[in-house]
């Protein structure tokens, strides 16, 4: 019996399983030790955890763009982080000649629409047009050989916006009337205006975005085309079309995320787009990579957790500094995700292998 | 003596079953074919066998000893080699290279062994690469041995894939439906091929094939799958004879 | 006289308007600003064509070729001389058209409030010095001519195209090189003339008399054959070593490829071989850095060992090793791109942990290792450029004979059948993990030893210097020169690193040309610029029996 489950349990099996239960201990450790230190507030966490949704409602914006064109394609869009980054960047210059004419001051909220759509043009652009002529003719081609093509396409329009525009930190102009708190009642804490609308205008967007892949006809086409790509052009469904669709609908979301990124952050700058890139990437396969739901929960989970851990974990193991770790969890954890659970939380088993 | 028996194997696909409680006992040295309506199950229950599936129920014994749960290359260094319904040889590699892929598993050097090249390990590739030779001439690839495997013509492609099969040096050869996209000439051919795989070489070959001539001609038993499950074995003879299967496979085509 | 339909005429004004809108890019991205000052043609100290030029007019003459050959490929045989030349010149209009009317809108409204390089020297380079209105009419001028030109050269015989187009091609080459090598001022019009006369007759020379010398070596005795490919090689390799001759500067760019040489000749192993993309292969690199790092300089107290770079070499390669051999395990169970990103995800979590506070007392923080000691032979201090190369050319021959012994091996194969279908390899009895594994590792080795050659070269080492941006670019190098191809790895060190290096003013847009290579190579020839060959393996049976 023994010989036999060693026959079946590899090395390598029980490699990981140690690492696994390793990685469990110290997160709980730390985590006992930070609540039984009693350093924090209960409203310092609740600050911690409105910081962790509004950072997680943005990267579910982009977390979408990966888990629909790869749900269609199985391509990681590896530059859908310059998509993300390209359309705050032209936004600013929007803002900028807005805030000259005096118009920002008058109408902010009007203006801060119009910077959102010039993004969102923008994004969309630049991710159709990187469909068109980069992704489009090797669509037959070996799985690496469209990632590479994404990884070379991302560097490349990240150094040209550095070339075009300078290598400079860009603030967006002030809005006075997003300044400020607005508390909780009854409590001490609060949440900032900043974050109340990221949130807000998060959540707005990834409802539109529910219904028109739930219940539109080119929304169920996207369903067909993701499920099987022959079969949906077999029944008529315009293959092409809805890949470019799926782009568009991509990138429109990450123009407006990187917006939402921009007001929360305060800057744009030409590689701002690698770090949520990844990390919402990150989220997509906690989701579960081609589920659309999942991409949501992945990012918001995501978020939170990058919020909180580095005081709540990391802080308890006493730790120096502990924030300067924050990064490497998104990657921890994507890490181990893939590892454990390759399919995400709300991940279908990956189609069957067909021999 | 049965190389190679199945106990009420088992697959599940989600809600569907591809094969069901499926009992099968394969003759040492025999042609022993599986037939069966397309989608019937064949080509999953070879994905069973070569543990490229996990079967949920069920056992597969080869030799005595357990398959279940052992990853492919172990199964492969069992004793049983198969090759596919549409040809997958490594394209971009030679002829010869693909053959000796296939002896892998016979061969020892290592890293420091591959670097160093010593006495020994030179003597092992020369070994392997006669033994490549000797396995191309056998399937009648002799002097081709060069070109890019995906530059061959059809046929050739899938006598390679056969040969590459033969230099894992197995007991046991899966054929998933040889005879597919030939000329009555080329079945011909790869009947009397098969048949001196088993005379000369000693294998044991559990066959898939449609073209009923083939498995007519070759095959000493003949199981029927239908939905995943047996609805008869026996010789050609009898199977020719069986009314379930008249009526579930012949009868339904002679219908349509 | 074929008739030529309406749509005949807009291809080539499709490709000039692309060419343009390519030369209009690298105008704005200030590759022409940095790099008008470099010299390749030159008249009385003034210069006539410069660096800058030429990179505006690349994409122009190789976009109207394109129009010229899509004209030709429409009949079987040019009989249309005049269509040909006319399709080249509008072509050429087209794509000079683009930059005219960016110099009308630069004088319309200020460019350079969005536009940082839209700067009035961009403006006078597009119109050569003659103003606004003179100007865009000879620029127009200028690109209908080149067009035609273009054209009129695809017109000659190909025994005499060749070594025109040879010897127009290595002009400005040998020009640059010499400008950035010996700091020379570019070539004078006679002396340009003199190398692309010269080029071109020996180009000529060599493709007559090519043909014969093999002749005449394929009709030697076996003993001279073997006299043969000793002289053969004989002249590369003291070329080879010849090389730190050049001087301090050069030697220092050849250092710098060196080490992309060895890291790219390990990656090769891990994506050209056996088909895993390691976007987290500066880890091993920075492993083996702070390893030679850590052992080796004063600085490090902590565990009171300090070893000269000799003894600390074989522990720092050891420990790249022993990790790529522990990441390796978790990760290589998974797919193609998850794996990419994992890996990506890992040589991230390497350098923010190197850069936190958290290991500063041992590993140095953000302040990074200093101090450490160079490579020390016999009696020589291997303190400069010239001496460490020949430190890391033995690294690299070592590499090499490394590869090319493992690729014509079991294992090369058991790679290359995984690269070419994973299940089949695998049902061939190959061990997908232990394999992946060994491919892993010995691609690891190779990365540390180039990290610990490096930091014994800077003598200092921070976390900033692993950046992911570190694996791009050795994927770069091997993407471009040709995946699994090992000449490959040198030809694409020396183009993507090598050149930047060498061309100082590059050295900002070295990520922009990585990119735009990666996806040009991946979109025209993903087999690279040398590409893999394949050893002949039955040839040597026929050898054998005759």
């Amino acid at each position: 019996m023994l010989r036999r489950l060693l026959r079946r349990v590899s090395g390598t099996t029980v490699f990981m399983w140690l690492i696994g239960i390793a990685m469990l201990v110290v997160v709980v450790w730390g985590v006992y030790a930070t609540l039984s230190s009693g350093r924090y507030k209960a409203s310092d966490w609740i600050d911690l955890t409105v910081y962790g949704i509004a950072q997680g409602s943005v990267y579910a914006l982009i977390a979408l763009g990966y888990t629909l064109v790869y749900g269609i394609l199985r391509m990681i869009n590896f530059a859908h982080s310059e998509v993300f980054m390209s359309g705050p960047f032209i936004g600013y210059f929007v803002a900028m000649a807005l805030s000259q004419s005096g118009f920002f001051n008058r109408q902010p909220f009007v203006s801060l629409i119009i910077v959102l759509l010039v993004a969102m043009t923008v994004s969309t652009t630049i991710a159709v047009l990187l469909e068109r002529i980069a992704y489009r003719p090797l669509r037959r081609a070996p799985r690496l050989v469209p990632l590479i093509t994404a990884i070379g396409a991302s560097y490349f329009l990240q150094y040209t916006f550095l070339g075009l525009f300078g290598s400079g930190i860009k603030g967006y102009p002030e809005v006075a009337q997003l300044k400020g708190y607005w508390p909780f009642p009854g409590t001490s804490s609060g949440i900032l205006r900043t974050q109340a609308v990221v949130i807000v205008s998060a959540f707005v967007m990834l409802a539109i975005l529910y219904v028109f892949v739930q219940r539109t006809k080119t929304g169920k086409a996207m369903q067909a085309v993701s499920e099987d790509k022959d079969a949906a052009a077999l029944m008529g469904i315009d293959v092409d079309r809805i890949i470019v669709i799926t782009f568009v609908v991509g990138g429109a979301l990450a123009g407006a995320a990187g917006v939402l990124y921009a007001l929360l952050f305060k800057q744009v700058k030409f590689d701002m787009g690698f770090l949520p890139g990844i990390k919402a990437f990150t989220a997509a396969v906690l989701g579960g990579i081609g589920n659309v739901n999942g991409a949501m929960l992945g990012s918001l989970f995501l978020g939170i957790s990058e919020s909180l851990f580095p005081n709540l974990v990391l802080d308890g193991l006493g730790l120096p500094a502990p924030y300067q770790l924050k990064d490497a969890l998104a990657f921890i954890m994507l890490v181990a995700v893939l590892i454990f659970r390759p399919t995400g939380i709300l991940g279908e088993r990956l189609a069957v292998k067909k021999a | 003596m049965a190389i190679l028996s199945a106990h009420h194997v088992t697959k599940r696909f989600g809600g569907l079953l591809a094969v069901s409680q499926f009992d099968v006992e394969i003759q040492e040295n025999s042609i022993h074919s599986i037939i069966g309506p397309n989608g019937a199950g064949k080509t999953t229950f070879f994905n069973c066998i070569t543990g490229f599936y996990r079967h949920e129920e069920g056992s597969i014994l080869f030799k005595g000893e357990p398959l279940d749960g052992l990853s492919p290359d172990r199964i492969t260094r069992q004793g049983i080699a198969r090759t596919y319904q549409n040809i997958r040889l490594f394209q971009n590699m030679t002829v010869i290279e693909n053959v000796l892929v296939g002896g892998h598993v016979h061969l020892r050097t290592g890293v420091f062994g591959a670097v160093a090249r010593t006495r020994g390990v030179m003597a092992e590739e020369a070994k392997a690469l006669e033994e490549a030779r000797h396995t191309l001439r056998f399937v009648g690839l002799a002097g081709r041995g060069d070109y890019m495997a995906v530059n061959l013509p059809y046929g050739d492609q899938r006598r390679l894939e056969i040969g590459r099969a033969l230099q894992t040096r197995p007991a046991l050869l899966l054929l998933d439906e040889p005879a597919a996209g030939m000329n009555p000439s080329e079945t011909e051919d790869l009947m009397a091929f098969v048949r001196r795989l088993r005379d000369e070489l000693g294998l044991t070959i559990l066959l898939i094939e449609h073209q009923m001539r083939v498995v007519m001609g070759i095959s000493e038993v003949v199981t029927v799958l239908d939905y995943g499950e047996k609805i008869a074995e026996g010789t050609p003879a009898q199977i020719q004879r069986d009314t379930k299967v008249i009526e579930a496979y012949l009868g339904r085509r002679a219908t349509a | 006289m074929n008739a030529r339909t309406r749509s005949d005429w807009m291809a080539p004004v499709k490709s000039g308007l692309m060419g343009g809108l390519i030369a209009l890019l690298i105008a704005m991205v200030g590759l022409v600003e940095v790099s008008v000052k470099r010299p390749i043609l030159t008249a009385d100290g003034r210069i006539l064509l410069s660096v800058g030029q030429l990179l505006l007019l690349l994409p122009i003459i190789l976009m109207c070729y394109k129009a010229v050959q899509v004209f030709a490929a429409g009949c079987e045989k040019v009989t249309d001389r005049l269509g040909l030349l006319a399709t080249g010149a509008l072509s050429g209009f087209f794509a000079s058209l683009v930059l005219a009317a960016l110099v009308l809108l630069g004088r319309v409204i200020n460019l350079r409030t969005v536009f940082i390089r839209a700067s009035p020297d961009l403006f006078n380079t597009l119109t050569f010095g003659l103003g606004l209105g003179g100007g865009s009419v000879v620029l127009l001028l200028f690109g209908a001519l080149l067009g035609g030109l273009v054209a009129a050269i695809t017109l000659l015989p190909d025994r005499i195209r060749r070594p025109l187009v040879l010897g127009l091609a290595l002009v400005p080459l040998a020009a640059i090189l010499t400008s950035a090598l010996f700091a020379g001022r570019g070539f004078s019009v006679p002396v340009a003339l003199l190398v692309g006369v010269v080029a071109a007759a020996l180009t000529f020379a060599w493709r007559q008399t090519q043909p014969k010398l093999q002749d005449r070596v394929a009709a030697l005795s076996p003993s001279g054959q073997r006299t043969y490919q000793v002289f053969r090689w004989l002249l590369p390799v003291a070329i080879v070593l010849a090389l730190p001759r050049l001087g301090a500067y050069p030697s220092e760019v050849l250092v710098n490829v060196g080490l992309f040489v060895l890291m790219g000749l390990g990656l090769n192993i891990v994506v050209g071989f056996a088909g895993l993309l390691d976007l987290g292969y500066v880890a091993f690199y920075a492993l083996g850095a702070y390893a030679m790092a850590v052992l080796t300089s004063p600085e490090m107290t902590w565990h009171g060992i300090h070893l000269t770079f000799w003894q600390a070499l074989p522990f720092a390669v050891l420990a790249s090793t022993s990790a790529g051999i522990i990441l390796g395990i978790p990760v290589l169970g998974m797919r193609g791109d998850y794996l990419a990103i994992v890996t990506l995800g890992f040589g991230e979590i390497i350098r923010l942990v190197f850069l936190s506070d958290w290991l500063k007392p041992f590993l140095g923080g953000s302040n990074g290792i200093t101090r450490i000691p160079k490579a020390v032979v016999g009696s020589i201090a291997l303190d400069n450029s010239p001496k460490l190369y020949y430190l890391i050319l033995a690294g690299c021959v070592v590499a090499a004979f490394v590869a090319i012994r493992l690729k014509d091996s079991r294992l090369g194969r058991a790679w290359m059948a995984m690269r070419e279908d994973e299940d089949v390899a695998q049902a061939m009895g190959i061990d997908l993990i232990k394999t992946k594994l060994l491919a892993f590792a010995t691609g690891a080795t190779f990365s540390g030893l180039s990290g610990a050659i490096f930091a014994s070269k800077l003598t200092s080492i921070y976390p900033h210097s692993f950046h992911v941006l570190v694996s791009i670019n050795v994927l770069g190098v091997i993407i471009v020169g040709g995946m699994g191809s090992i000449p490959g790895v040198v030809v694409g060190a020396l183009a993507l690193v090598g050149l930047p290096e060498l061309l100082r003013e590059f050295a900002e847009f070295r990520l922009l040309m990585y990119g735009a290579a990666l996806v040009f190579m991946m979109l025209t020839r993903p087999e690279g610029l040398v590409p893999e060959a394949r050893r002949k393996l039955e040839l040597h049976e026929a050898d054998g029996e005759v």
